[in-house]
């Protein structure tokens, strides 16, 4: 390089086909960068040491019309967090992160419950749906809310939704006139144990969601305006992109889909306790998106990955007892998924781990 | 400022202690003994690409040194390698004879060689003597003594004849006081050698004065400095000596005393001026059809950016806007497209009078502006080419309304084909793309929304030459087919052989407007200095 | 005029955009000090705190009889005593610009530990030796995790959350009383003041952490670097401060204060249980954001932590006074403070861009 002088150009460019672009990997190389793979193969990891301990793991039975197994009941249960959890990929994409979902969940579930017992005929159809209907309309608002701090306040998404974090749960008691408030109606408890085409309402209702937000954000430009407004707000705005709207509409949405997940986790039990409804499942969703490779610094995001961490996370609370390990030792198990995601997600980690492999001197000017 | 003498203030500095007094600005004679510092053969790569090859670098105590070359030089890195920022691939530093080796800044501190870098790095929230002394307070019974430590801080600002109260929150002041008070605490860590990067860039020139008067100062106590600057006369008022460098390379150590500008700026361009030269455009057709203008600013201004400025624009006009940096020439630009907000004035398009507030008011009547800062405000750096391409064009039709696939798909590859831009891969991530193919993206992000009026602001800094000429080919053509291009650049020679008429700004305003009929960089350097030499006074060749 | 008189800084010294030219020369005699006083606007938060506190305990003196007897005053800071040791680890962590989520379930995992230790046997001294450490090692394996791979503040510390919390069931699922004497010595003992009050011990162990922690930030080079990575972290690595152990360090002390919190709510509750101190975090930021620290880092006074638990406390002896409140409004008011608080700070940061 030492004799093409004036061809030497600025640093940033070098040729296109230097080695560090994308120059054509193979077809095994390119299945090992898929940012799907490691996902993917901790849920297969973790399925198969389930089947492993319990060989029928995997079985799943037709009977009356309605799927049973325990691979059903887990993509049942996973049904919130993979509804919180779709809303909170868009709120992390554009930079956010919102931690008034549990919060929200827990009004959500209070609203619907009160409503339904306050009406005159409490097993009425007609009544769980006005209640559940209300029930999310507030959450809707709620979402405004936490939109109106970060979008036009400009506050910080993390204390913004701090601030419905804690006070949320007290306004769900004040709903509930701090009561632990059971419902008695069929409707809405089909919510979470309901069938409908042999799958439980629960998941389907999760799933359409999740449906909906896919196509919205691909098949539109929705997705790719939501990353551009992720990866560099000030450049968003001078093209022109109304970044304000877009990031008040995320917190809008994930204020819904809390709601929603609300609502199923109070027809699980048909009650509602606003002390504990959806406690922490904002951490759950936050480590499901993560897991999912989308990374909390905002910019580019995967749905598919955060449906795979969804039922990972779900998985994981149901293979804990089955190994005979308490199932509140679930949270150590969680820690470690964290720290593991986090260290594999992290550049500083990447280079780290891989100096110790190709033991060569890494250099200390990384971009 | 204006304050009585005071007292020397050599004591307690390092190196010779020279007489007080004034010495004159020719400095002290080259005398090559010992250099306190010595870079020999300096090579650093990232990647694939040499940042720099074989650059050497000598300083002697009591000179200021300025480091010249044009963006993308290797200054920059040169400097960061020196303070240990970087690590140097080859070659060897020598700190008063002794090899050295700097792997953090902490070490670089510690070996007397300070840094101050144009933005402001001290911390905002914390006092002036704090900031001072952030690091190595004196301590009584192991507790920080703060009464010390003001009197220590009082004593430092007061031996470079700074009035500024040490208790004060230095996030309180403007940001000339800000960098001031960084110099006092760079030269209190008995700095024998002070780096200024660009420290002038956000002063004005009451501030300049008063920051040379420190440097003189610490100068005649022995300090070497390195200065950084943009700048040319402020270059040639204030040092001593002088290294170019250009491409990564080192082209030429030389006395300030002794080289003309010119000799100056044709080392720092060399060769690319003759390849531009081959470019040579037709003199601008003085003034192409007049008729309403497009655009009317009247009295466009901004606190602390602006003053109200009369601008009027014509289809297929080329606007070349000259000037300093900080002449105000991207706040004109930023203003002209609503990217900031205008304090006061008005922007007429098409006679339709509204004030632009945002940059999609400005995008709906057909303006579009390429911002200078093309990694902060041009570039999604994870985003595909494709993307980049496509965003001002999706963020004007609304996300709903998605571009079909097909049209995508023929107006990415026409843009990469008529552009030139490598890699030829609609797919590829904008960050894996060189500078000037990024910048060819961004020109294409507004083609493609066919605006009537494009705002260039450096459109070609810090890209290759084949890009630059390309840029600068596809502009000339743009306004033939009637387009109108408002374009700013350092280079002045690249404004003049683009524009048809020519706007000179300094100081934050508006100074001259001419058609561009065979005016020279001279006739223009003349326009800017004459303005200069007026306001300051100042006395150099 | 010289410029070496101007050495008047301290807490009255003339702040604001007085560059040059500040009052300087002449000297000021102790009357006009005290005359032209303004505060610098550093304190401002935590003087808007001190008269929200006292414009309650007023309020709440003058609506309910017994509010005002200085012994509800002393009961505040004993039931609250491990909030405020809490909130003094927090304040580090935000001063820096960081967060804490784990501290809540560390507080548990402290309890829990202390109650199994001591039902296993162990010397009292012992288990509080085992705690302090087992929360400082903790605290400390965040901030290497936060510092040396770049992993946010906020998640790094929710696997510590998960972690701490894992470990408590791991330990015992079920409540473990506490009947060790000395730990029951120590939960009682009191001091007796004058006019019939007492003050608990415990009380009087997390106003000197207060304290010890007050000068630890405003009096040492580790403190001042705290707050200069929470003015600017990149700018406090250029200045060659130790930000490296200073980061690390912040969340040791937390980790310190959390297993240190925790030993105080095993005296205060005599028991150990895994589900204690659950969103007890939350109450911890609550009250370093109520305090005036900003979220942000860089500004806030561990004395303001103290003000905003003390803040916290009152409204919760306000409504078990009022009686006809339901416990719900604490939550509530505490979530309407905050939000005061973080609208404010961001009105007054934006001024200065």
């Amino acid at each position: 390089m030492s004799d093409t002088l004036p061809k030497v150009p600025d640093t940033a460019s070098a040729p296109p086909s230097a080695g560090d672009g994308p120059a054509r990997p193979s077809p095994l190389a390119r299945a090992l960068a898929h940012p799907l793979l490691w996902p993917v193969l901790a849920l297969v990891v973790l399925l198969a040491v389930n089947v492993a301990a319990q060989p029928g793991f995997l079985e799943v039975r037709l009977q009356d019309g309605h799927l049973f197994g325990s691979v059903i009941d887990i993509l049942r249960n996973s049904a919130p967090i993979m509804l919180v959890a779709t809303g909170m990929t868009l709120v992390i994409a554009t930079r956010g992160i919102d931690l008034s979902v549990g919060a929200i969940a827990a009004i959500a579930g209070a609203i619907a419950c009160t409503q339904i017992v306050g009406a005159a005929d409490q097993g009425a159809a007609s009544v769980a749906i006005i209640a559940s209907t209300t029930a999310v309309a507030a959450c809707v608002l709620l979402g405004l809310w936490n939109g109106f701090l970060v979008a036009v306040l400009g506050i910080q998404p993390i204390i913004a939704t701090l601030v419905l974090m804690v006070a949320g749960r007290g306004l769900a008691m004040l709903v509930t006139d701090g009561q632990i408030t059971t419902v008695n109606n069929d409707t809405f408890s089909d919510l979470a144990s309901g069938f409908v085409l042999t799958l439980p309402i629960a998941l389907i209702i999760a799933l359409v969601v999740f449906g909906l937000t896919a196509v919205l954000t691909r098949r539109t430009a929705l997705g790719m305006l939501i990353e551009a407004v992720g990866i560099n707000p000030e450049a968003s705005r001078l093209a022109g992109v109304r970044s304000r709207t877009i990031i008040w509409t995320v917190y809008v949405f994930a204020g819904f889909c809390a709601g929603v997940a609300g609502l199923i986790i109070a027809a699980n039990t048909s009650s509602v306790n606003a002390n504990s409804l959806g406690l922490w499942i904002e951490l759950d969703a936050i480590l499901a998106v993560v897991i999912g490779g989308t990374s909390l610094a905002g910019g580019r995001f995967s749905l598919a990955g955060t449906l795979v961490g969804a039922v990972f996370i779900a998985t994981l609370a149901r293979t804990i007892p089955t190994i005979g390990i308490p199932s509140e030792a679930n949270y150590l198990f969680k820690a470690v998924v964290v720290v593991l995601v986090c260290l594999l997600q992290s550049p500083k980690a990447r280079a780290a781990i891989g100096s110790l492999l190709t033991a060569r001197h890494s250099k200390g000017a990384t971009s | 400022m204006t304050q009585t003498d005071v007292p020397p203030a050599t004591d307690d500095v390092p190196g010779q202690a020279t007489d007080d007094g004034p010495t004159p600005a020719t400095g002290p004679q080259p005398d090559p003994g010992t250099p306190v510092v010595e870079m020999r053969d300096i090579s650093i790569t990232f990647g694939a690409v040499a940042a720099l090859s074989g650059v050497s670098l000598r300083l002697f105590p009591g000179e200021v040194h300025a480091l010249m070359g044009e963006n993308g030089a290797g200054k920059s890195t040169l400097i960061k390698a020196l303070t240990g920022v970087y690590t140097i691939d080859s070659g060897t530093i020598l700190v008063g004879g002794r090899e050295q080796d700097f792997a953090t800044p902490a070490a670089a501190q510690g070996a007397g060689i300070s840094t101050v870098y144009q933005e402001v790095n001290l911390v905002p929230n914390l006092t002036v003597a704090e900031n001072m002394m952030l690091g190595r307070e004196p301590r009584r019974f192991g507790m920080i003594d703060h009464r010390a430590m003001n009197r220590q801080a009082a004593a430092t600002l007061e031996r470079l004849g700074l009035d500024v109260a040490p208790g004060s929150v230095l996030g309180d002041h403007p940001i000339a006081v800000q960098q001031l008070v960084a110099i006092a605490r760079a030269v209190d860590v008995e700095a024998r050698v002070l780096i200024l990067d660009e420290p002038t860039s956000s002063l004005d020139s009451d501030e300049v004065a008063k920051l040379f008067e420190v440097m003189r100062r610490l100068r005649e106590a022995g300090v070497a400095i390195v200065f950084v600057s943009h700048f040319l006369d402020q270059v040639y008022e204030i040092s001593d000596r002088m290294t170019i460098l250009r491409n990564g390379r080192l082209v030429e150590e030389r006395m300030v005393a002794g080289t003309t500008q010119l000799e100056l700026v044709q080392r720092m361009i060399g060769r690319d001026l003759e390849v531009l030269d081959q470019l040579d455009r037709e003199p601008a057709s003085a003034a192409p059809t007049r008729g309403t203008p497009l655009l009317t600013a009247v009295g466009l201004g901004r606190k602390g950016s602006l003053e109200a400025t009369d601008l009027e624009l014509y289809d297929g006009e080329v606007i070349g806007v000259a000037g300093l940096l900080g002449s105000g020439r991207t706040e004109l630009a930023r203003l002209l497209f609503g990217a900031d907000s205008a304090d006061t004035g008005s922007v007429e398009v098409r006679a339709s009078r509204r004030r632009l507030r945002s940059p999609r008011h400005a995008i709906d009547r057909k303006i579009a502006f390429s911002s200078e800062d093309r990694k902060g405000e041009g570039v999604i750096a994870d985003l595909t080419v494709a993307d980049n391409m496509l965003l001002a064009l999706q963020a004007s039709r609304g996300w709903l309304r998605p571009i079909p696939q097909a049209t995508r798909t023929r107006l990415v590859a026409d843009y990469i084909e008529a552009l030139d831009i490598r890699p030829a891969d609609p797919n590829a991530l904008m960050r894996h793309l060189s500078g000037g193919n990024q910048q060819k993206v961004l020109l294409a992000r507004w083609l493609v929304t066919e605006p009537d009026l494009l705002i260039l602001d450096e459109p070609t800094r810090g890209i290759d030459i084949g890009a630059k000429t390309q840029i600068q080919a596809l502009v000339a053509d743009l306004a033939a087919k009637g387009m109108s291009v408002v374009f700013i650049s350092a280079e002045l020679e690249e404004v003049l052989r683009l524009s048809d008429r020519l706007v000179v700004m300094r100081d934050r305003r508006k100074i001259a407007e001419r058609p561009n009929d065979g005016v020279s960089v001279s006739d223009v350097l003349e326009i800017i200095a004459g303005e200069a030499r007026s306001e300051e006074e100042t006395a150099h060749v | 005029m010289s410029t070496a008189t101007v050495t008047r800084p301290g807490p009255g010294g003339p702040s604001g955009p007085a560059a040059p030219g500040s009052p300087s020369g002449r000297p000021r005699s102790a009357w006009e000090r005290v005359r032209t006083y303004t505060p610098s606007s550093r304190y401002l938060p935590v003087i808007t705190t001190a008269a929200l506190f006292v414009g309650m305990f007023s309020v709440g003196g003058a609506r309910y009889e017994g509010f005002a007897d200085p012994q509800v005053f002393l009961s505040l800071l004993l039931d609250n005593s491990f909030l405020i040791v809490l909130a003094v680890g927090m304040t580090f962590v935000i001063l820096t610009g960081g967060i804490d989520l784990s501290v809540g379930s560390n507080v548990a995992l402290s309890t829990v530990i202390a109650a199994k230790t001591l039902e296993m046997g162990w010397s009292p001294y012992l288990t509080v030796v085992a705690v302090l450490v087992t929360g400082t090692v903790l605290g400390t394996a965040m901030g290497l995790l936060i510092h040396y791979f770049d992993i946010q503040p906020f998640i790094a510390t929710l696997a510590g959350m998960f972690l701490a919390r894992g470990l408590c069931y791991l330990i015992s699922v079920d409540s473990i009383p506490i009947s060790d004497e000395t730990f029951q010595t120590w939960a009682f003992a009191s001091v007796d003041l004058p006019g019939g009050y007492y003050v608990g011990w415990t009380s009087i162990v997390a106003l000197a952490t207060v304290a010890i922690a007050a000068l630890v930030l405003a009096r040492t080079r580790f403190g001042r670097t705290v707050y200069a990575i929470g003015g600017n972290e990149s700018s406090a690595l250029l200045m060659g401060l130790r930000v490296a152990s200073t980061k690390v360090g912040v969340y040791a002390i937390s980790g310190f204060c959390a297993a240190f919190a925790g030993l105080l709510f095993a005296l205060y509750t005599l028991s150990g249980y895994s589900l204690n101190a659950v969103g007890m975090e939350l109450d911890a930021i609550a009250a370093v954001v109520i305090g005036g620290t900003l979220l942000t880092g860089g500004r806030g006074f561990v004395i303001g932590s103290l003000l905003g638990v003390l803040v916290l406390g009152v409204i919760q002896t306000f409504i078990s006074f009022d009686g006809t409140l339901s416990s719900w409004w604490t939550r509530i008011s505490i979530g309407l403070l905050v939000l005061v608080f973080v609208v404010v700070q961001r009105f007054m940061t934006r001024r200065q861009p």
